[in-house]
């Protein structure tokens, strides 16, 4: 009884530990302005105020943040997945030799810190006139996921029977025709989890987001939000910002409570397979 | 059916990812070590010029990259040592079958998943000096007499940065370690309480040794992103106060974007990632080591 008592308590500890930052934004985007300033620290808000919320759309432009988040994160998962599966699928079928080799390659090319990179990307984008255009952060995006999903995707081929392959070979399917019609639908599951979470890692990233979008109508709900750093930290109103907080964590927030299994596994998949 | 046809196609399957990662990353890589070898800076001389070392030469004598490399390494090894530390404990609580287990792991995840830059902000504000709720948990548990400005002091500030980051980042190692203790087979571990091995001993002698693969990865994981660390610290303290939490990663974008100091810049980033390649290295090498006596 006493074990059970304290692995529950442990449990809660986890929890409270992992979603006590969470809950205590959404507790303050919450609460009136008052009470936010008080001491001693008023901690169930009372009554709950929608202002903070209404005001962070009046004050900024919250809505194109959350739409370009949505816009580049989407077509970044996009175009990475139309990299990825086609390389997957054959590095699934290579011998494990060679897979392993290219895998390997790969898992090196994404272990490279982001500010190596920063600043050429910065002159490309520049050189392209890409300033300030989703494409400067959709390209570079899918290229630095690219490596996870390939991981990713690789273990969901290669669990497909090499039969149905050769099946559909004998049949005298093109490539392409075998992997748009009979290897990627089978697929499935694993191409999913894979553009889940190249979608999330793109909605978080922030080094290049900052660097390459300066217009404010041009920004990502993360550069939006944190370029508000630094020295101005001691002058920010809390309501507000915790409220954009609260905002842009909460997608996430429903899609790792919609497809936690998914993406705990494939999280899993591709950190462990080294 | 023809073999040499398959692999043939295999490779032009592969060739697309490979030359875009080629296009996007390797590149990129050339350049930025092209430019550490240049006079390439818009505040001197606009044309840029070959400087061979004279940028590497440069940091000998840069107090403060030192100690931006200082301050690199002490967040880097106490945060991977302290989420070593508390994500196996997750990890091995998280292994155990329950009721909502799914469930629980997925919100133990959930900081992994969230943007750095805003969590970065969040802590800040848990952080705040007069209206921040670690100050107040801390004094109504008797552990703090008076609030503390903990963004404000360097020594604090580091502390917090690190203890923000091992919130984000502890995830990732629980899920890495959650993965290996699903490798090692039950039988083992069973044996072992059947030969009279307390919990504690079983976990020593049996688990840990059977889970030192998983340990290793997950280490030399994170240690590569701590290393590289930004965001996190770009937003809560900007490198301050005073330069106690600049890193290396923060110092080099400074030279890029504040000093207009190209070749510098890329200096220092080559150099840390130069650095870190031989650390990397050398841990590895050492973690092969007993498998090749046994």
């Amino acid at each position: 009884m006493t074990r059970r008592v304290a692995f529950a308590i442990a449990i809660l500890l986890a929890l409270a530990w992992s979603l006590g930052p969470v809950l205590w934004q959404i507790l303050t985007a919450i609460k009136p302005d008052a009470q936010i300033t008080h001491a001693p620290l008023v901690y169930w808000p009372h009554p709950p105020t929608g202002e903070h919320f209404r005001a962070i759309w009046e004050r900024k432009p919250f809505g194109l943040y959350l739409l370009n988040s949505t816009f580049i994160a989407f077509f970044a998962a996009l175009l990475c997945l139309v990299f990825a599966t086609p390389a997957a699928m054959a590095l699934a079928r290579l011998l494990p030799r060679d897979r392993d080799r290219v895998l390997l390659t790969f898992l090196v090319l994404s272990l490279f810190p982001p500010i190596l990179l920063l600043f050429p990307l910065y002159e490309a984008v520049r050189g392209l006139g890409w300033i300030n255009q989703p494409v400067a952060l959709v390209v570079p995006y899918a290229a630095l996921h690219l490596p996870l999903a390939v991981w990713v995707l690789e273990s969901g081929f290669r669990s497909i029977p090499v039969s149905i392959d050769e099946a559909a070979r004998l049949d005298g399917l093109s490539v392409v025709r075998r992997l748009v019609r009979v290897l990627a639908p089978l697929a499935t599951p694993s191409i999913v989890t894979a553009g889940i979470l190249v979608f999330i890692f793109a909605w978080n990233e922030f080094m290049l987001a900052v660097t390459f979008l300066t217009r404010d109508q041009a920004k990502t709900v993360t550069a939006g939000i944190a370029s508000v750093s630094g020295a101005s930290l001691y002058e920010i109103p809390w309501g507000p910002l915790c409220a954009a907080i609260t905002l842009a964590t909460l997608p996430l927030f429903v899609l790792v409570l919609v497809f936690q299994r998914r993406i705990v596994s494939g999280l899993t998949r591709g950190a462990v397979k080294g | 059916m023809n073999g040499r046809a398959t692999i043939r196609e295999s490779w032009v399957l592969i060739a697309p990812a490979f030359l875009f990662l080629l296009a996007v990353i390797a590149l990129p890589i050339l350049r930025v070590l092209w430019l550490s070898f240049l006079h390439a800076d818009l505040v001197g001389n606009q044309q840029f010029s070959f400087a061979g070392i004279d940028q590497y030469d440069r940091l000998w004598n840069d107090a403060r990259w030192l100690k931006s490399l200082g301050n690199t390494v002490m967040f880097t090894f106490s945060s991977v040592a302290i989420e070593l530390g508390l994500g196996l404990a997750l990890a091995l609580l998280l292994h155990r079958a329950f009721r909502g287990r799914g469930l629980v792991r997925a919100l133990v995840t959930l900081p992994w998943v969230l943007p750095t830059a805003i969590m970065a902000l969040a802590w800040a504000w848990i952080a705040n000096d007069t209206f921040g709720v670690a100050n107040d948990l801390l004094q109504r548990l008797g552990l703090l007499r008076a609030p503390v400005a903990w963004l404000g002091a360097p020594a604090t500030a580091m502390t917090t940065v690190v203890l923000a980051d091992v919130w984000k980042t502890t995830p990732f190692v629980t899920l890495v370690l959650l993965a290996g203790l699903q490798g090692i087979p039950d039988t083992v571990v069973e044996a072992a309480r059947l030969d009279g091995l307390s919990p504690w001993r079983r976990l020593a002698r049996v688990t840990l040794p059977l889970l030192l693969p998983s340990v290793l990865v997950a280490g030399l994981f994170r240690l590569i992103q701590a290393y590289g660390a930004f965001d996190l610290i770009y937003v809560m303290t900007g490198g301050g106060p005073g330069g106690a939490t600049e890193t290396v990663s923060l110092y080099a974008y400074r030279n890029y974007f504040r000093y207009l100091d190209f070749g510098y810049g890329s200096a220092l980033a080559v150099q840390a990632v130069v650095l870190m390649a031989l650390l990397s290295w050398a841990i590895v090498r050492w973690a092969r080591e007993p498998g090749e006596v046994s």
